[in-house]
C-alpha cells in the first residue's frame, strides 16, 4: 500500500463516527460576520485607506491624474534614484516627467543579482483594502513578476482611487483571481523578532510609497 | 514521530529550571505582556469578532470531518495547476521525500522560510545528514540557528533572547555561515535587522531551492498561502527555481472564500496587526514568474491519529497564531523549551501528546502543564476548547483506554505507578502550586469574556467565573488527585 492510500485509509477510519448525511459545506459554515465594518462614503473609504497605509509606515501621496507624472518624478528625485525598474505594461505616461533616472526593464533572463542593483520600482496594483491598509499585486502587466517588487529597496505603488479601493478583506477576495500569484502588502517589510520592537525593513523593500491617484 | 527533543526532561523539571533563569523570565514576561495588550486592541477593532471566530471554527471542523474528500480535491487542484503532490505518512518519509527532491536538483543548499511542520519532522537535521545545508531565513529562526538553540515560541521563536544576546550571537557566528556581521555591530534592533538583511541576501540571490510550509491550502483552487512579516517568505517562494512545501494535512480550507475569515483573524491574533506586512498566495506554477517546479508534500505524522479522537481532534483546527501562548500564566513562567516540542504553550500541551502519544514522560506530563484557567480558549480564534482536551488527555494518562497510534487501535494501560504518572503528578503540582500565576490568567480571561457567549469552556462550565482561584474542576482529574494525594511523591 502506498502512503497516499495509507493516509486516506487512516482518515476514513478516524472519521467512522461522522454520519454520512452530515450538513453540506454551505449549511455547516455560518457566515454571520460582516462584509465590511461600518458605513462610509467613497471619500471616507479612500481616506481610511490613506490613514491605515500611513499607520503601518507606508508614505502616502495623493494627486489627480494630471499630476501623477510630476508626483512620481518628484518621489524618485527626492530619493536620489538613478535606476528605476519598470514592469512591461506600465503606462508610459506615469514616468513621462522622470529625468535623470535610467529605466530598467525586467527581462526574463535578468538575474536576481542584477535586480539587486536597481534603486526603485514603480508599479500599479490589483486592489487596495481600506480597513487593513493593504495593497494587493496580482502580477498584471503594470505590476510585473513578483520579484520586481521584492528585490529593490524602494517600491512606489500607484493606486487608482476610488476604482481600485474596496473596504474589506471579503470584498478584496471577491475581486481577485486565485490562479494568479498574489502578494498582499501592508506597509514595508518589518520584524518584531527582537524584543517585539517593530523594525521596518528586513528583506523586502524598506521604503514603500503609495500614490493614490484620482479625483476623490 | 521524530524531531522530538530526545532526552528532554519532563515538563515540571524543565519548567523548574526555566523559572530559575531570570533573564529568560524577564524576556518572556516583557514579550508576552506587550503582545497581549496589543492583541486585545486589534481584536476590539472588529465588531464581529465572535462571528468570525465561529465561522473559522466551523470551516475547520467541517473540513476535518470530510478530510478524505478535501485531501483528494487538493491533490487534483494542485496537479491541475502544474504542481507535484507527495504523501508522507510520517516524519521519516517526509524527510526522505524532500531530501530526494533536493538531490534531484543537484543543489547542496536550500533556503527555508519558517515552518512548524519542517521543525516537527526535523528536516534540517535530515538534510544535513545528507550533506545539504538548510538556511533558516526568518530573523528569529536565524537567531535560533546561529545560537545552536531551540525555538521557544511559535511566532517569535527567539522570544527568550534579548538584544544583547542576539548581538553576541551575530558577531560570533555569522562569519561561520556566510557573510560576517558588520564591524562594530551594536544591539539596536535596526542594526541587528540590517546585519541579518546583508547576511541572508547573498543566500537568497543565489538560492536554487526554497522550502516552505503553508498557513492554508485552498482545496477548490489548489492555492497555498503563506502569511509573514519580513519578506524572507517572499524571497524563498519567488526567487528559487524549485519550491518544496511541506504542509500538515490539517491546513486545508475548502474554498477561496474561506480565506476572508482567516486573513482577518490570523494577523490580529498573532502579531496583533490589522494585517501582516506580506501574504503570498500561489497556485501551482506560473509561466515566467517564480519557481518553475513546485512540490507539495502532504504530511500526516500523527495527525490522523489525532483525528481519530473525537474530543482531541479539535486541536487540528489550530492556525498557529500563538495567542494562547501569550495569555498562558504557565507558559509565561515556564518558557517554551519546557514543553519539549516545537509546539509550546497550551496548544503544545494538547497537540504534542496526541501527535506523539503519551508513552514518554514529557508527553504524559504535558496535559498537566496547565492550571485550566481557560484564558487560552478565550483568545483562540478557532475556539479550541483547550481545557476540555487537557482534561480528556489527563484521563487517558491516568486511566488508559483505546487510542489510535499510526493508524492502529491500541489500548493504553493506566499510567499508575509508572514514571509517566510521577511526571504528570509533578507537573500538576507545579502548575497548581502557583496561585499568583493563576490569578493573572483569571483576570485576563474575565477581561475578554464579553467577546464570547460562554462563560468558561469544558471543565470550567461547572464553576463560576467569579472565583479567584480555579478549583480542581473535572471529575476524572479529581478522582486521580484523591487517589494519589500523599502518594509517593508527597503531593498535596
Ligand atoms: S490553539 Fe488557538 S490560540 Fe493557540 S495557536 Fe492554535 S489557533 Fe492560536
Amino acid at each position: 500500500m502506498n502512503s497516499r492510500e495509507r493516509i486516506l485509509g487512516r482518515v476514513r477510519r478516524a472519521l467512522a463516527d461522522v454520519p454520512g448525511d452530515e450538513a453540506s459545506y454551505e449549511r455547516a459554515v455560518a457566515r454571520d460576520y460582516l462584509r465590511e465594518h461600518g458605513e462610509r462614503t467613497v471619500e471616507q473609504t479612500v481616506d481610511l485607506l490613506a490613514e491605515n497605509l500611513a499607520d503601518y509606515r507606508a508614505i502616502v501621496h495623493r494627486c489627480t491624474a494630471d499630476d501623477l507624472a510630476a508626483t512620481v518624478a518628484g518621489i524618485l528625485s527626492a530619493r536620489g534614484t538613478r535606476t528605476v525598474l519598470v514592469p512591461p505594461g506600465l503606462d508610459p505616461g506615469w514616468l513621462a516627467a522622470v529625468e535623470g533616472a535610467e529605466r530598467v526593464a525586467d527581462r526574463a533572463e535578468s538575474t536576481p543579482h542584477e535586480l539587486d542593483g536597481v534603486d526603485s520600482v514603480v508599479t500599479g496594483c490589483a486592489v487596495a483594502i481600506a480597513e487593513t491598509g493593504t495593497i494587493v499585486l496580482d502580477g498584471g502587466p503594470d505590476q510585473g513578476r513578483r520579484r520586481v517588487t521584492l528585490v529593490p529597496d524602494h517600491h512606489i505603488c500607484v493606486v487608482r482611487v476610488p476604482e481600485q479601493v474596496v473596504s474589506s478583506v471579503p470584498q478584496a477576495l471577491e475581486r481577485l483571481d486565485p490562479v494568479r500569484p498574489l502578494t498582499w502588502i501592508s506597509g514595508p517589510s518589518a520584524t518584531s523578532d527582537i524584543e517585539l520592537d517593530r523594525v521596518e525593513g528586513v528583506h523586502g523593500p524598506r521604503t514603500l510609497e503609495v500614490v493614490l491617484v484620482g479625483e476623490v | 514521530m521524530s524531531g522530538t527533543f530526545v532526552g528532554m526532561p519532563a515538563f515540571p523539571k524543565a519548567a523548574h529550571e526555566a523559572v530559575g533563569n531570570t533573564t529568560l523570565r524577564g524576556n518572556l514576561r516583557h514579550a508576552t505582556h506587550t503582545i497581549r495588550a496589543k492583541r486585545a486592541n486589534a481584536v476590539a477593532e472588529v465588531s464581529d469578532w465572535a462571528e468570525l471566530r465561529e465561522a473559522g471554527k466551523r470551516i475547520k471542523d467541517h473540513t476535518l470531518r470530510h478530510l478524505d474528500r478535501y485531501l483528494e480535491q487538493v491533490e487534483e487542484s494542485v496537479v491541475a495547476a502544474g504542481g507535484v503532490v507527495h504523501w508522507a505518512a510520517d516524519a521519516d518519509e517526509a524527510n526522505r521525500i524532500v531530501t530526494h527532491l533536493v538531490k534531484m536538483t543537484g543543489e547542496s543548499e536550500v533556503v527555508k522560510v519558517k515552518s512548524m511542520a519542517t521543525q516537527e519532522i526535523g528536516l534540517n537535521e535530515a538534510l544535513e545528514a545528507e550533506g545539504i545545508h538548510a538556511y533558516e531565513t526568518d530573523l528569529a529562526e536565524l537567531i535560533v540557528q546561529l545560537g545552536k538553540d531551540r525555538p521557544s515560541h511559535i511566532l517569535v521563536p527567539a522570544i527568550h533572547r534579548n538584544r544583547g544576546e542576539i548581538r553576541d550571537i551575530f558577531a560570533r557566528e555569522m562569519g561561520e555561515w556566510g557573510r560576517p556581521a558588520p564591524e562594530g555591530l551594536t544591539d539596536t534592533p535596526a542594526e541587528l535587522a540590517e546585519a541579518a538583511r546583508l547576511h541572508l541576501r547573498e543566500k537568497f540571490l543565489r538560492a536554487k531551492v526554497g522550502i516552505s510550509g503553508a498557513n492554508f491550502i485552498v482545496a477548490d483552487t489548489g492555492t497555498l498561502v503563506v502569511v509573514e512579516s519580513e519578506g524572507n517568505g517572499r524571497m524563498c517562494l519567488t526567487l528559487p527555481e524549485t519550491l518544496i512545501s511541506v504542509v500538515g494535512i490539517e491546513k486545508i480550507v475548502p474554498t477561496w472564500r474561506d480565506l476572508e475569515v482567516f486573513l482577518q483573524t490570523l494577523p490580529r491574533s498573532s502579531t496583533a496587526e490589522r494585517m501582516n506586512p506580506y501574504t503570498s498566495t500561489w497556485t501551482g506554477t506560473t509561466d515566467g514568474d517564480g519557481p518553475s517546479t513546485f512540490h507539495l508534500v502532504l504530511l500526516d505524522n500523527g495527525r490522523t491519529d489525532t483525528l481519530a479522537d473525537e474530543v482531541g481532534r479539535q486541536a487540528l483546527r489550530c492556525i498557529r497564531c500563538s495567542a494562547c501562548l501569550n495569555v498562558c500564566p504557565v507558559y509565561e513562567r515556564a518558557g517554551g523549551h519546557a514543553y519539549g516540542s516545537v509546539y509550546p504553550g497550551p496548544i503544545g500541551a494538547i497537540l504534542s501528546p496526541q501527535l506523539r502519544g503519551t508513552q514518554s514522560e514529557i508527553d504524559a506530563s504535558l496535559p498537566y502543564a496547565s492550571s485550566l484557567c481557560g484564558a487560552c480558549y478565550e483568545v483562540c480564534p478557532v475556539a479550541i476548547d483547550i481545557p476540555e482536551v487537557l482534561v480528556h488527555l489527563r484521563e487517558r494518562v491516568v486511566e488508559g483506554g483505546p487510542v489510535t497510534r499510526e493508524g492502529n487501535r491500541v489500548v493504553l494501560k493506566p499510567a499508575k505507578g509508572h514514571a509517566t504518572e510521577r511526571a504528570a503528578m509533578r507537573a500538576a503540582r507545579w502548575a497548581l502550586g502557583r496561585p499568583g500565576a493563576l490569578r493573572t490568567g483569571q483576570r485576563l480571561a474575565s477581561r475578554t469574556r464579553r467577546l464570547h457567549p460562554r462563560a468558561l469552556p469544558g471543565p470550567g462550565k461547572a464553576w463560576s467565573g467569579t472565583r479567584d482561584l480555579p478549583a480542581v474542576p473535572a471529575e476524572p482529574f479529581r478522582d486521580w488527585w484523591q487517589r494519589t494525594r500523599g502518594g509517593k511523591d508527597g503531593g498535596q
